[in-house]
């Protein structure tokens, strides 16, 4: 049975960079109408903390606490570092985008924080109920961001939409949550798993359900289809630098909590559960890449992309191995990096009342802006998988992990599906260079873009060449596989 | 000196420095991308000569640790198969780079960056020893390619290089499934050398052997999977055109060498006359559309289909004679239709036309220039004393000697190459002169520079086929060592197809 829950000062010094950023949320609430005219103070504020964050997490030891829900470990840290390194990205990709967009400042960088928070709660948490609790204070944050421009009608429909299904999906959750607590008296992961080690879980429709219902709530949340559904239209809706934060950190936080329920939770009836997540990789894949064929916005585009890639990242949590869990957190890794660079170009192009978010707005922009689609030409390639780029290490690592668990057959059919996805990078890229260009575009280089973009190349290329470093840090995830 | 690696990075190196240049200045880009591939060709002459053609190791070996978790090693190597085109594809390179000297008007700067990063992932290909790396310079070869048909191409070439892009992509993804495959059979090591010393059981041998095919079959181009070719050969601009049946489409036939018949041995065995069946397939079938178009380049392109068909015939007998005409007529493949395909690029710069219908009487004006493509022809066809004989002639060999009557099915392909090419050359040279045509301006001396060089090979290795296949006896005996030379059981290909099935 769980321990005694217990509020020590050991408990606080393993969610230190937790608590260090909920008193930055309120500073930054507070600073917010304590110095109103300072335009830069936030941003820089919000990034020295994100950062000091980061070097919380990297410095701190690793343990259990607060009597077994909250536990710190490879897993846990390697996921707050890709939530924090995308919310980097987001800090500052949001700088010309607010200006872009004509957003206030307002509320904007403290939501940010708080649902940075949420993963970071979500990476460590060892009970259901923590995950839940994680995940609610991320979601509601993120609601808002979609919405906050309030005067846009795509961004009312997009949060509209994003609230009230992401709450049908909260309620899922909860309820798979309630079935498996009933079961196995305890909502503590470690403990769930020695409770239903011994069982057949095949003759327990309910356990089969708890876990069904757990799958579907977490595979809303990472968008993997058949829940996929408000993926495209909030993408499109929010303000780009939200989309690409969304693209990222709390899918990685969302990839944090699967993996650590199927595989810490769950994995001694891995293989009843392993037919359901193939055959929801294989969907996801499949719709993703499929459907973004036929998409003209380029945010729309990459949303369907989004979606392909949480398909080919569950394959890792399918194989159910040590393997498949570090290629899962090497590719989400990677992700963050190639995809903030594609939005940063997104966001480059556009200007005030000028959305520029159509693919034709993308022709000829190799005449006109050299630098700027020759780093799309990387972007575009490494999400295709194409090395010497990031996204083929990435890819690679997930393959193999996968083929070692004996799902040679879904590791085909991903493949193909990454085939079908190189047609629809690779528009971006004849656009770009084969084309007449379509009217000048005067891109207006910000500093913070121009630093993302930089780190953007930086990885792709460099984790391109020399991914030893990641690999061997992403293989220490250490959530004790038998 | 690392060689090697100077080979594989020095051109990509390079290509950063013609970046900053400016782009106003075409001549000076023209000249430091000039400068960069002759000294290239330059730093290669040492493979030549210093090469030691008695042993079957591997020569001029690097090897570093490079990804350590997944053990895979920054490993590079020749022997004797690989050598020579390294240096075929160094000496290509310095004649692409002249022939666009006028051609490509357009983003000069972005088009002598591709070629040469190209250049650098294709000498990658064929030193590199680590199955991983093979791949890494295998794919990435596609971005450049995918551009310089892309941006440089004729009117269809968006059309061209996606199919390309697809075709190639779909094959490597698949061998990607099997070489992530063969790491865990072979000991979790993407070492080639190391990989070879392991027997693998039969039906894992075959299905690797079909997975390695998808890449490598495409790339050939083998039938059926060869109808990327025609269009991307035909759009490419001239150095593309030269690049891709040069060297390129060698990749595919280097792979079967390489790695399909060194790792699974018993499969390419098994696997032999199915092989060879494709590849009459394509000697006869490439021959038989090359004879009814109507477009130059695609003539030359469907030519290819047909001749690789030869390379893969010989490459598939299994026997001496067969493999080393096989990789004689993949030089000479890339010698002969990388000639065909400068001499049009040479005609189309100054009519701007590819149809066949559009020429005719070319001798009357330009003499010189129908004297070489008579050479070049001659060459094709394969001519006593020009190389295409000395090669189809081994290949021919070696198929007679292990299945009679794939030489007979063979020698008819001869047949209607001499048709096609001899009929072409009749309609563009001979014939009435068209009127159109009064008035070009004769063959300059540059041109004369890039047709020389290749001339003078064709009938050298005519002559001395020795030269070139001194360098590969012991290699290739040693890959033949490791076939099982008895014949399995029962062979055929519906005996074969059966192994696989579970």
């Amino acid at each position: 049975m769980a321990e005694p829950f217990v509020f020590d000062v050991a408990s606080l010094a393993l969610a230190a960079p937790e608590c260090f950023l909920v008193a930055l949320g309120v500073l930054l609430v507070c600073a917010e109408f304590l110095f109103p005219g300072q335009r830069l103070l936030l941003p820089a504020l919000t990034m020295t903390g994100i950062l000091t964050t980061l070097g919380l997490v990297l410095a701190g030891s690793a343990g259990i606490g607060f009597g077994g829900m909250f536990q710190v470990d490879g897993l846990a840290r390697f996921f707050k570092v890709v939530c924090l390194v995308g919310t980097v990205f987001t800090v500052l990709l949001s700088q010309r985008n607010r200006q872009v967009e004509g957003m206030r400042h307002g509320e904007y960088y403290s939501l940010l924080i708080f649902a940075v928070t949420g993963m970071l709660v979500m990476a460590s948490a060892a009970d259901l109920i923590v995950v839940y609790l994680g995940l609610e204070l991320m979601s509601l944050s993120i609601y808002c961001l979609v919405g906050l421009l309030k005067h846009d009608l795509r961004a009312n429909e997009a949060a509209m939409k994003y609230f009230i299904m992401g709450a049908f999906a909260s309620a899922v959750l909860l309820y798979g949550i309630s079935l498996v607590y009933g079961l196995a008296g305890t909502t503590n992961l470690a403990a769930v798993s020695a409770q239903i080690a011994g069982r057949d879980a095949a003759s327990e429709p309910l356990l089969l359900a708890g876990i069904g219902l757990l799958l579907v709530g977490l595979c809303f949340k990472v968008g993997a289809a058949p829940f996929h559904q408000w993926t495209p239209d909030v993408y499109e809706g929010a303000p780009t630098a939200i989309t690409a934060f969304m693209s990222v950190a709390p899918k990685a936080a969302s990839f944090a909590v699967l993996a650590r329920v199927m595989l810490a939770g769950f994995l001694p009836i891995h293989e009843v559960w392993a037919v359901l997540v193939a055959g929801i990789a294989l969907l996801t894949m499949t719709v993703g890449n499929v459907i973004a064929l036929s998409q003209t916005s380029i945010k729309r585009m990459l949303a369907y992309s989004s979606i392909a890639h949480v398909g080919y990242a569950l394959l890792g949590v399918l194989a159910g191995t040590e393997e498949g869990l570090s290629a899962t957190m090497n590719y989400l890794f990677i992700y963050a990096f190639m995809n903030m660079g594609a939005f940063a170009v997104v966001i480059l192009l556009a200007e005030k009342g000028q959305r520029r978010e159509s693919l034709d707005d993308y022709r000829g922009l190799a005449a006109s802006n050299p630098m700027l689609a020759a780093l799309m030409l990387l972007f575009m390639f490494s999400l295709t998988g194409i090395p010497p780029t990031a996204g083929f290490i990435g890819k690679f690592s997930l393959l193999m992990a996968a083929v070692h668990a004996g799902y040679t057959g879904v590791v085909v059919a991903a493949v193909m599906l990454s085939a079908v996805s190189a047609y629809f990078y690779l528009r971006v890229v004849r656009y770009m260079y084969m084309d007449a260009p379509a009217g000048g575009k005067d891109v207006g280089l910000s500093a913070g873009v121009a630093v993302a973009l930089g780190l953007a190349m930086v990885g792709v290329i460099g984790l391109g060449v020399a991914p030893s470093a990641l690999v061997s840090l992403a293989s220490q995830a250490g959530i004790g596989f038998p | 000196m690392p060689i090697l690696s100077v080979l594989i990075f020095f051109p990509m190196l390079a290509a950063l420095l013609v970046l900053p240049l400016d782009k106003d200045r075409p001549e000076r880009i023209k000249a430091v991308a000039l400068a960069v591939a002759v000294s290239e060709f330059l730093l290669s002459l040492p493979l030549w000569s210093s090469f030691d053609k008695t042993t079957h190791l591997m020569q001029f070996v690097e090897r570093h640790r490079w990804i350590e978790p997944w053990n895979v090693q920054y490993a590079l190597g020749v022997d004797g198969i690989s050598v020579l085109f390294v240096l075929l594809t160094t000496l290509l390179t310095v004649l692409c780079v002249l022939v666009s000297w006028r051609s490509v008007t357009e983003k000069p700067k972005e088009f002598f960056v591709a070629l040469l990063f190209l250049e650098g992932t294709i000498v990658g290909v064929f030193c590199a020893l680590d199955l991983f790396l093979f791949y890494i310079f295998w794919e990435a070869m596609l971005i450049p390619m995918f551009l310089i048909i892309g941006v440089w191409g004729g009117p269809r070439r968006l059309y061209a290089t996606v199919k390309f892009f697809l075709y190639t992509l779909v094959g490597s993804l698949l061998m990607l499934v099997g070489i992530i495959v063969l790491y865990r059979a072979g000991g979790n090591t993407f070492d080639i050398l190391a990989l070879a010393e392991n027997q693998y059981p039969i039906r894992l041998q075959l299905v690797l052997f079909w997975a390695f095919f998808a890449a490598f079959a495409v790339k050939v181009p083998m039938w059926p999977v060869h109808t990327w070719l025609p269009d991307a050969h035909t759009e490419a601009p001239t150095a593309g055109s030269v690049i891709l049946a040069g060297i390129l489409i060698k990749m595919g036939a280097y792979g079967f060498l390489r790695f399909s018949m060194p790792l699974f041995p018993n499969a390419t065995r098994m696997m032999m006359e199915p092989m060879m069946i494709l590849s009459i397939i394509g000697i006869i079938y490439g021959g038989l559309i090359c004879i009814s178009q109507s477009d130059i380049k695609r003539l030359i392109a469907y030519s290819s289909v047909s001749h690789m068909g030869f390379v893969t015939l010989g490459l598939f007998s299994l026997n001496t004679q067969g493999v080393e005409g096989g990789i004689l007529q993949m030089i000479n493949h890339g010698i002969v239709t990388g000639a065909l395909f400068l001499a049009i690029g040479i005609v189309y710069e100054r009519t701007h036309s590819r149809a066949i219908a559009d020429y005719g009487g070319l001798a009357s004006v330009m003499p010189v220039f129908a004297g070489f493509f008579m050479l070049f022809t001659l060459a094709a066809i394969g001519l006593p004393g020009t190389n295409g004989f000395v090669g189809e002639f081994l290949v021919l060999l070696g198929a007679f000697s292990s299945r009679s009557w794939a030489a007979v099915f063979a020698a008819t392909g001869l047949i209607i190459g001499a048709w096609y090419m001899l009929w072409l050359y009749q309609r563009v040279f001979f014939n009435p002169p068209n009127p159109g045509l009064q008035g070009i301006a004769a063959i300059n001396g540059r041109e004369i520079v890039v047709l020389v060089p290749l001339a003078a090979l064709i009938l050298v290795i005519g002559f001395v086929p020795n030269l070139l296949l001194d360098y590969m006896h012991v290699s290739v005996a040693h890959l033949l060592a490791r076939i099982p030379q008895a014949e399995p059981a029962a062979t055929g290909p519906l005996h074969a197809l059966a192994a696989l099935l579970p």
